[in-house]
């Protein structure tokens, strides 16, 4: 036997590997935490309860406000491994918001609403993929295109105006607790947090095992490496194209019924741009535009990282706009550091 | 060889296999025959074919007329997944692995065994073992393949090949497989060869470099114009048959003899003194002379590109000094080397060589575009059709086959890609407003036909002959000790001693190079 180089400790080779990937944004993230927490504890703003911010209400509005970004990058995830890209998250998020919303406001039961968003995600994914797979145009492109024509199709459908309905509930389904009325929600001792974050959590378990232990999910990550070799092996990469889309639409049509939860209602105007948080969120947390590389775990902590940038900016008095410099500033150094950290290794 | 003398089991037959694009017949009538066990090398100039008739053995293509038969009965693969099953594998030059994958599931690609729609991992690793094991290698299962070095990535492509086709292949076909490889990584590869020769698979071996060719292969096949002209026993034929066979015409002299002896007391056009780069190179101090070919050899990785990459001012210096005819010019840019006359040949055409998109004109003024841009008319730089007329002298000169000048070059063959780089530098040099002509050659036969190297060596003698400073990076020493006045070896980095090439054999330069 030549070159006997096998590793007897392969297995937990690889996982340590796998762990390190995690690990960076991990770090950076729990950096973020403390460093805001530090922050928040020493200026003390009047009024204010000084540990504030690791207070675990504030740890629950933190998780409930990241559901959302982190249930369209379940999809976001499989599409950039894949090497494509999904600009029309914040489109058809409002599409899929004012469907629910529509389904709910003429009287249908829940589950039909839930059914009409995940639905019109589909529909919007399957579309985009198809028309990627079936004319070879660039993700960029189609998407780009997908992002006008949802945006128009949800101000159209909600007649240019937001849709509203009544629901003894929904609106419970992502707040974080009741501040200001002192009263806590129905879930608090069960759940302790928000509903919409459990469901989050179970979609990014399910989005893991998707793409680490089903055929499936290998196949995404082989086309993403290299689509010319997935072909060649007999890997159907038009069908997993739009296989990969439309997973990506499901996704956000969840997370449209989850705003519609969030803002009580149907507004076609939502989400403007939320798909560059969602890109950010997946970039952050290690993958690269390119392909072949990307953890939903990953993008799960950059998602985190930029709430919890957003929350600490606002917990010490930051203005707005303060805090869109920093997120930008942190997507490039975030993903400066991971070259050069894949750099150093080879 | 098989064991058996006397029953030869013909593993695949190819008849009069002939296939068209369009007005172009890229075969014309094709008659293989490769033995179960045995290495058939399949040889011929860029152009000839090679490629075309490897796609319709492999199922890419549809023969347009002619027969294949595998172990006897008719074999027609509709596409290469169809061929892989039926036996039928091929490793191509230009490795199809995921990087970002593990060796295990490079292996198992596209045939991930699995219940439900979930992977076995224990099956996938067990599988990947096996293939590897069949090869006589071991390698890290879970490490990714973009990690390893190519002769590993080699073997990776090479096992999956084995598990595609369902343990042993019938044929396999290598694709110029030892153009990337160490000397040591290519007798590694030998071996995993006989291995695969002993347990009955068919072997083509496609190569330029025909001292490998001969050391492994039993018979041999040659194709010229899209048609097999010869076919023999390796063993009965010596290199220059070959090479005639191959060309259709005697070459005597491979490498053109100096014409005009090198005076003594000719200038010099460029002198280092311990150069170091960042890493690589650590000391280089060498003078080069008008008219003079200095020749530097070494083991891959020895610093012989990062050295040219650190004259031409790509890579920052670190210490020591460059002198171009006279001058101190140490720390110059790529920029300001041109504008002296210097021009680099990178031994990496596809990626820093060539703008593969563009047309052949385009290339050839990439680094010299003031003859297009203001010699006719200053009012209106960059007239399209200068490029044009400029490069149809330099493609009749050079004998690259083409249809035009406005022919993007991806389109071209390896040896005819690799002239236009040339027709770049001999473009500038001749355009050159600096007085210090020097040429950095960095591997610059490597990968192309016998063909193409003759009509290079022709230049490179020329441009020498013109008073034109080359420095020859090589590691084929024969072209080395053909084409060089002196040579210097590289280790490690540090150049050693130059010396005049009459009186040095292979066997020194080797020695030194090792160490």
């Amino acid at each position: 036997m030549k070159e006997d180089r096998t590793n007897p400790e392969g297995g937990r080779l690889k996982r340590l590997r796998a762990l390190m990937v995690i690990l960076g944004p991990l770090l950076a993230l729990l950096t973020l935490w403390v460093g805001f927490g530090l922050a928040a504890w020493a200026m003390a703003p009047a009024g204010l309860d000084p540990w504030g911010f690791f207070g675990w209400r504030n740890q629950s509005l933190i998780l409930a406000q990241s559901a959302i970004v982190i249930v369209a990058a379940c999809g976001m995830t499989l599409i950039i491994v894949a090497g494509g890209i999904d600009l029309a998250v914040g489109s058809v998020l409002a599409l899929s918001s004012v469907a629910a919303a529509l389904t709910l406001h003429s009287g249908a039961p829940l589950g039909v609403a839930v059914l009409a968003a995940l639905g019109t995600g589909l529909l919007c994914g399957a579309i985009s993929g198809g028309l990627i797979a079936s004319l070879r145009l660039a993700p960029f492109i189609v998407t780009l295109g997908m992002l006008g024509m949802a945006r128009g199709a949800a101000k159209g459908l909600a007649n240019q105006q937001t849709v509203n309905f009544d629901h003894p509930w929904l609106g419970d389904l992502m707040i974080a607790s009741n501040y200001s009325v002192g009263v806590d929600p129905w879930w608090q001792a069960p759940l302790i947090v928000a509903p919409g974050v459990w469901i989050a959590a179970v979609l990014v378990g399910v989005t893991a095992f998707l793409m680490v232990r089903t055929v499936f999910g290998r196949n995404v990550y082989a086309i993403g490496s290299n689509p010319a070799a997935a072909r060649l092996c007999g890997i159907a990469v038009a069908w997993h194209q739009v296989a990969i889309y439309a997973w990506g639409g499901l996704c956000v049509g969840l997370a449209g019924f989850l705003e519609t939860a969030n803002l009580g209602q149907g507004d076609p105007s939502t989400a403007a741009g939320r798909e560059l948080d969602v890109i950010a969120a997946v970039v952050i947390g290690g993958a690269s535009l390119s392909g072949g590389t990307g953890t939903i775990l990953g993008a799960t902590i950059g998602a985190l990282m930029m709430t919890v940038l957003r929350n600490g900016s606002q917990q010490l008095g930051w203005p707005t706009w303060v805090q869109e410099i920093i997120i930008g500033a942190v997507i490039v150094i975030a993903v400066a550091i991971d070259r050069w950290r894949c750099r150093t290794r080879n | 060889m098989t064991d058996s003398p006397g029953a030869v089991e013909v593993r695949l037959q190819v008849e009069g296999v002939a296939k068209s694009f369009g007005a172009t017949r890229a075969l014309v009538g094709v008659d293989l025959r490769v033995n179960a066990g045995e290495v058939l090398a399949l040889i011929g100039e860029n152009g000839a074919g090679k490629s075309t008739l490897i796609k319709v053995l492999t199922g890419a293509h549809r023969a347009d007329a002619g027969r294949m038969r595998l172990d006897g009965k008719l074999f027609e693969p509709t596409d290469p997944l169809a061929a892989r099953q039926a036996g039928v594998a091929v490793v191509y030059q230009e490795l199809t692995l995921c990087l970002h994958l593990g060796v295990a599931e490079n292996i198992a690609l596209g045939a991930l065994p699995a219940r439900a729609g979930l992977v076995q991992r224990g099956e996938v690793r067990r599988r990947a073992r096996e293939a590897l094991a069949q090869l006589g290698v071991s390698l890290p299962l879970d490490q990714s393949c973009g990690e390893l070095p190519i002769a590993q990535q080699q073997l990776t492509e090479i096992a999956r090949a084995l598990v595609t086709t369902g343990g042993i292949p019938r044929v396999l076909i290598l694709d110029e497989p030892t153009s990337s490889l160490t000397a040591t990584d290519v007798e590694h590869l030998f071996t995993v060869i006989h291995c695969l020769r002993a347990a009955g698979t068919a072997i083509i071996l496609i190569s330029h470099a025909l001292e490998e060719c001969r050391a492994i292969a039993d018979r041999f096949v040659v194709l010229r114009d899209g048609a097999s002209v010869a076919t023999g026993s390796m063993a009965e034929t010596d290199e220059a048959e070959l090479i005639r066979l191959m060309v259709g015409r005697e070459l005597t002299e491979l490498y053109p003899q100096r014409v005009v002896p090198l005076s003594p007391h000719v200038e010099r056009v460029l002198r280092l003194e311990a150069l170091a780069g960042r890493g690589r190179p650590k000391s280089v101090s060498l003078e080069l002379h008008h008219g003079e070919i200095v020749g530097l050899y070494g083991l891959i990785g020895a610093g012989r590109t990062e050295c040219l990459r650190t004259l031409f001012g790509l890579d920052p210096v670190g210490r020591g000094c460059i002198h171009v005819l006279g001058r101190e010019a140490t720390h110059s840019s790529p920029k300001e080397r041109l504008r002296s006359g210097m021009a680099l040949l990178s031994e990496n055409r596809k990626e820093e060589g060539l703008c593969l998109g563009r047309s052949i004109a385009d290339n050839l003024v990439l680094s010299q575009p003031a003859p297009a841009c203001w010699h006719r008319n200053a009012w209106f730089p960059f007239v399209p059709g200068r490029a044009m007329e400029l490069a149809t002298p330099w493609i009749q000169s050079l004998g690259i086959r083409c249809r035009d000048a406005a022919m993007p070059v991806m389109e071209l063959s390896g040896g005819n890609q690799q002239k236009v780089a040339m027709a770049r530098l001999l473009h500038h040099l001749a355009h050159a407003r600096g007085e210090a002509r020097v040429l950095l050659l960095d591997e610059p036969t490597r990968g192309i036909d016998v063909g193409a190297k003759v009509t290079l060596y022709h230049l490179i003698r020329e441009q020498a002959a013109a008073g034109t400073g080359i420095i020859l990076v090589s590691s084929y020493i024969p072209e080395i000790l053909g084409m060089c006045d002196r040579v210097a070896v590289m280790r490690n980095g540090i150049l050693g001693s130059l010396r005049p090439t009459d009186g040095v054999s292979a066997r020194d330069l080797l020695t030194e190079a090792i160490g």
